[in-house]
C-alpha cells in the first residue's frame, strides 16, 4: 500500500512543483473554447448582396422594403443595387459581394397575374455556412411575401409547431464539453504519456525497479497519479468554461456530481488508453509523435465539434469505441441539459470498462524487468 | 592470473559459500545472437569491497543489472544476499541497495524528499524512516542540505544524494555502477573518502564497477577485470599488479621516431614488455627500474639519440588492464570500423 501511494506522492508533489504541465494542458482547450466558441457561435452579419432589378414595379419595391427591414433588424445582409446582370454574376465570383438577387423584368406583372413569378438567388456556394445562411433568409423573406393578407378560415397547409426543450445554446457552450475532454486528454497525453517516457528515459524507471515494489503496484500508482492530474485539468476547465460561456449548472450540487463521476470515469478510461498505448514504449519522441496523430483521430470524430450523425459510416465506428464520444456526450447531458443519471448512465459504464480494460491488458504488458 | 583459479572454491553445491554476500556462477546474458556476458563466475564476501573493471562495452553494467534483477539471466545462477536473482527476486531486492550510473534524484524535489519516497519504496516504518534519512544524510554529509530541493544540489552532492538514497533502507549488499563517472577529482575523491566511511561504519558489501584504475586501486579489495563479456583477471590489486610481468614501468619518449626502438628496448635485460605509444613514446615494463633506465641513456647515448622524456613507475592498475584487455589492439580495431568516409569531390 505504502509503496504504490510513493509512487503517486512523487508524481504529485513533481506535478505541484512544476505547474507548466497543468497550465499547457489547459492552454489549448480554453484557446479553442474561445476562438471556436466566438467564431462559430454567431449568425451571419452584415453579408453584402447585390440586386439587379428589372422590374422596378411595386412588387419589387415590396421586396426592396423587406429587404431594407432585415438590413436594419437582423442585418443578415445589407443590398447594393446593380443594374447588369452579368456583373453581379462576376462579383458573387470574385468575392466583392457575397450573393446577388435577380428580381427579372415583369415580375409585379407576374405577381398580379398569379403566373409562377420568380425570383433569380445568385450564391457562391463554395462558403456553404454563409450561402446556406443567405438562402434561408431570402426563403423566410418570400414566406411572409406568400402569405395571404387575409388567412383562410381552414387552413390548409401543414405546420410544424417546434417545441424547445432548452433556451438557445450558443456555441461556446456546444464546444465547452470537447474542451472539457481535450483538457483531460492533454494532460493524460503529458502528464501520463510524455513524463511517463520520459522518466523511463532518464533512469528513473531503473530506480523504481530495483526496489521490492510489485508490477500492479507500480501499474497503479503511476495510474492514479495520471489519473489524479486529470482530474483536476478536468475539474479546473469545468469551472472556468462554465463561467466563461454562462452555465450555470455547475452551481447545482447533483450535477456537480454527475460532473465528477463523468470527470472520474474519462480520466480513468483515457489513463488507460495512454498507459496501454505506452507500456512498451522506450523512444520519448513516439509519444510527442503520436499527440497531434491521436488527437485528431479521437477528438473529432468524437462529436465535440460536429455532429456524430454527420458523419460517414466508418468515422462512425471510430466514435463507438472512442472514449472522447461517451465523454462529450456526458458532459453535453450535464452540461447543456441538466439530464440527470438516467443521461449519462451509458457513457459512465463505457468510461469505466474502457479504462479498467485497457488497464487489465496493460498491466500484463508492463515489463518489470528493463 | 586468469578468471578460472579463484573462483570454484567461492561456490559450493547449494550455490553460495556462507561468508559469500555475492556468488556468482557461470552466468550468461544473451541478445538474440550477441552474447554481453560469457559465462561470468565469482564471488564476494561479507565485508568486501568488489570492483568489476572493464572498457566501455565489455559486460560490467549488464552484470551488475542481472544481479541487482533489473535484466533476466539467461543462463548460471547469481546468489545474493543468500537468494537467487531469477528464483527470490523479491527477497534479493530487499537486501541490496542500487547506484544506477545516471542521476535519476528527482530535481524538482528537496533531499529529504527524495529519500523519504525511497524509503517508502522499500516499506520502511514510519518511526524507522525518519532516523534512517538522518543517518544516510549525515553518512554522507548532505544533513545540511536536507531541505533543499535536489536542482540546486552540485554534480558531487547529487551524487551523494544517490548514495543515500541507495542507503535509506538500510541495505546488506550495495550496487554502484560507476559511481564517480562525470565528478571532478575533488568530488571524485570525497566520494571515495565516503564509501570508504560506509565500508567501515555499516559493514556493507560493496560490488562496483568503474573504469577509473585509481578509483578501483583505492578502494576495492579484490578486482575483477571483464572483457567482451568474459572475465579475464581476479585478484587483490596487489595481486594483480604482481600477475602482469615486470614491476617497474620506464615510460621513454625519443626525439626521433624510428622502427627499430621496439626491438632494441626489448633486448634490454630484465625487461618483459614494451608497448609502443604514439609519437615515439614506448612503455618499458622490466623487473629493475633503475637498471633499465640506466641501460636505456646509455643505449640512447651510444647511438647518437636523445630522449625528450623518461620516467619510472610502478606497475600501476592501467598497466594491468592494459596487459589483460590488450586497449591499443582495440582501438585500431575501432579505427578501422570508423574510418571517416572521403569529402564529396575530394581525390582518394
Amino acid at each position: 500500500m505504502n509503496r504504490f501511494l510513493a509512487i503517486v506522492e512523487r508524481e504529485m508533489r513533481k506535478f505541484f512543483r512544476s505547474p507548466v504541465l497543468m497550465i499547457m494542458s489547459m492552454m489549448l482547450p480554453l484557446v479553442q473554447l474561445i476562438i471556436l466558441g466566438n467564431a462559430f457561435g454567431g449568425k451571419v452579419r452584415g453579408a453584402k448582396v447585390a440586386v439587379v432589378d428589372y422590374d422596378r414595379g411595386p412588387q419589387a419595391l415590396k421586396i426592396h422594403e423587406a429587404f431594407d427591414s432585415i438590413a436594419v433588424n437582423i442585418a443578415t445582409f445589407t443590398t447594393i443595387g446593380y443594374t447588369d446582370e452579368n456583373q453581379a454574376r462576376e462579383d458573387v465570383r470574385t468575392g466583392k459581394v457575397d450573393a446577388a438577387v435577380i428580381i427579372p423584368a415583369q415580375y409585379s406583372r407576374r405577381v398580379y397575374a398569379q403566373d409562377a413569378p420568380r425570383l433569380g438567388l445568385v450564391v457562391d456556394n463554395s462558403d456553404q455556412f454563409l450561402s446556406s445562411s443567405i438562402t434561408g433568409e431570402m426563403q423566410s423573406l418570400v414566406d411572409a411575401i406568400n402569405k395571404p393578407v387575409i388567412q383562410p378560415r381552414i387552413v390548409k397547409n401543414i405546420a410544424i409547431e417546434i417545441v424547445e426543450l432548452y433556451p438557445y445554446v450558443e456555441y461556446m457552450k456546444y464546444l465547452l464539453s470537447g474542451s472539457i475532454a481535450l483538457a483531460m486528454y492533454i494532460s493524460v497525453m503529458i502528464g501520463g504519456g510524455m513524463l511517463y517516457i520520459d522518466d523511463k528515459a532518464r533512469g528513473v524507471h531503473e530506480g523504481y525497479l530495483v526496489t521490492p515494489i510489485t508490477k500492479l503496484e507500480l501499474v497503479m500508482g503511476l495510474n492514479i497519479a495520471g489519473a489524479i492530474k486529470a482530474v483536476l485539468a478536468g475539474i479546473s476547465l469545468t469551472v472556468i468554461g462554465s463561467l466563461m460561456a454562462g452555465l450555470g449548472v455547475i452551481f447545482h450540487p447533483m450535477a456537480l456530481l454527475q460532473l465528477f463521476l463523468l470527470i472520474l470515469g474519462t480520466s480513468i478510461a483515457f489513463n488507460g488508453m495512454m498507459f496501454l498505448m505506452m507500456v512498451r514504449v522506450d523512444d520519448p519522441l513516439v509519444p510527442r509523435a503520436m499527440f497531434g496523430v491521436l488527437n485528431t483521430l479521437l477528438f473529432f470524430p468524437s462529436g465535440a465539434i460536429y455532429p456524430i450523425a454527420a458523419f460517414p459510416k466508418w468515422l462512425r465506428a471510430i466514435a463507438i469505441v472512442d472514449p472522447f464520444t461517451y465523454a462529450i456526450h456526458g458532459f453535453k447531458a450535464i452540461l447543456l441539459k441538466d439530464g440527470g443519471f438516467a443521461a449519462i448512465q451509458t457513457d459512465l459504464i463505457f468510461l469505466f470498462v474502457f479504462g479498467i480494460g485497457t488497464l487489465l491488458i496493460a498491466t500484463p504488458l508492463f515489463k518489470r524487468t528493463l | 592470473m586468469t578468471a578460472g583459479s579463484p573462483l570454484s572454491p567461492a561456490i559450493n553445491r547449494d550455490g553460495m559459500r556462507a561468508e559469500a554476500a555475492i556468488a556468482v556462477e557461470n552466468i550468461v546474458k544473451r541478445y538474440g545472437d550477441f552474447e554481453a556476458v560469457k559465462g561470468v563466475s565469482f564471488s564476494v564476501a561479507d565485508g568486501e569491497i568488489f570492483g568489476l573493471l572493464g572498457p566501455n562495452g565489455a559486460g560490467k553494467s549488464t552484470l551488475i543489472r542481472m544481479m541487482t534483477t533489473l535484466i533476466p539471466v539467461t543462463s548460471g545462477r547469481a546468489i545474493v544476499g543468500g537468494h537467487d536473482v531469477s528464483k527470490h527476486s523479491d527477497a534479493v531486492r530487499r537486501m541490496i541497495g542500487v547506484i544506477p550510473q545516471a542521476l535519476t534524484s528527482d530535481q524538482d524535489l528537496t533531499v529529504e524528499e527524495n529519500l523519504s519516497i525511497y524509503a517508502k519504496l522499500y516499506s520502511v516504518p514510519r518511526g524507522q524512516r525518519e532516523k534512517n534519512i538522518a543517518d544516510v544524510l549525515e553518512a554522507v554529509d548532505l544533513t545540511k542540505w536536507r531541505t533543499a530541493q535536489t536542482k540546486t544540489l552540485s554534480g558531487g552532492m547529487r551524487r551523494r544524494l544517490e548514495i543515500a538514497r541507495g542507503l535509506v533502507h538500510d541495505p546488506r549488499i550495495f550496487f554502484l555502477d560507476e559511481p564517480t563517472t562525470g565528478l571532478d577529482p575533488v568530488s571524485r575523491i570525497a566520494v571515495w573518502e565516503m564509501l570508504n566511511n560506509l565500508k567501515k561504519t555499516r559493514n556493507l558489501t560493496m560490488l562496483l564497477t568503474t573504469h577509473y584504475m585509481e578509483e578501483a586501486d583505492r578502494l576495492c579489495d579484490r578486482i575483477a577485470i571483464v572483457d567482451h563479456g568474459t572475465l579475464v583477471a581476479l585478484g587483490t590489486p596487489v595481486e594483480l599488479k604482481q600477475s602482469v610481468p615486470g614491476s617497474n614501468v620506464v615510460e621513454v619518449q625519443f626525439n626521433r621516431e624510428d622502427p627499430e626502438w621496439q626491438s632494441r628496448l626489448e633486448s634490454l635485460p630484465n625487461v618483459t614488455e614494451v608497448q609502443s605509444q604514439s609519437a615515439g613514446v614506448y612503455r618499458v615494463l622490466t623487473s629493475n627500474g633503475s637498471q633499465t633506465t640506466t641501460q636505456l641513456v646509455e643505449m640512447a647515448a651510444s647511438l647518437g639519440e636523445q630522449l625528450t622524456s623518461l620516467s619510472v613507475q610502478n606497475t600501476s592498475l592501467d598497466d594491468v588492464f592494459v596487459h589483460y584487455t590488450g586497449r591499443q589492439l582495440r582501438d585500431e580495431q575501432v579505427k578501422a570500423v570508423f574510418s571517416m568516409p572521403p569529402r564529396p569531390g575530394a581525390s582518394q
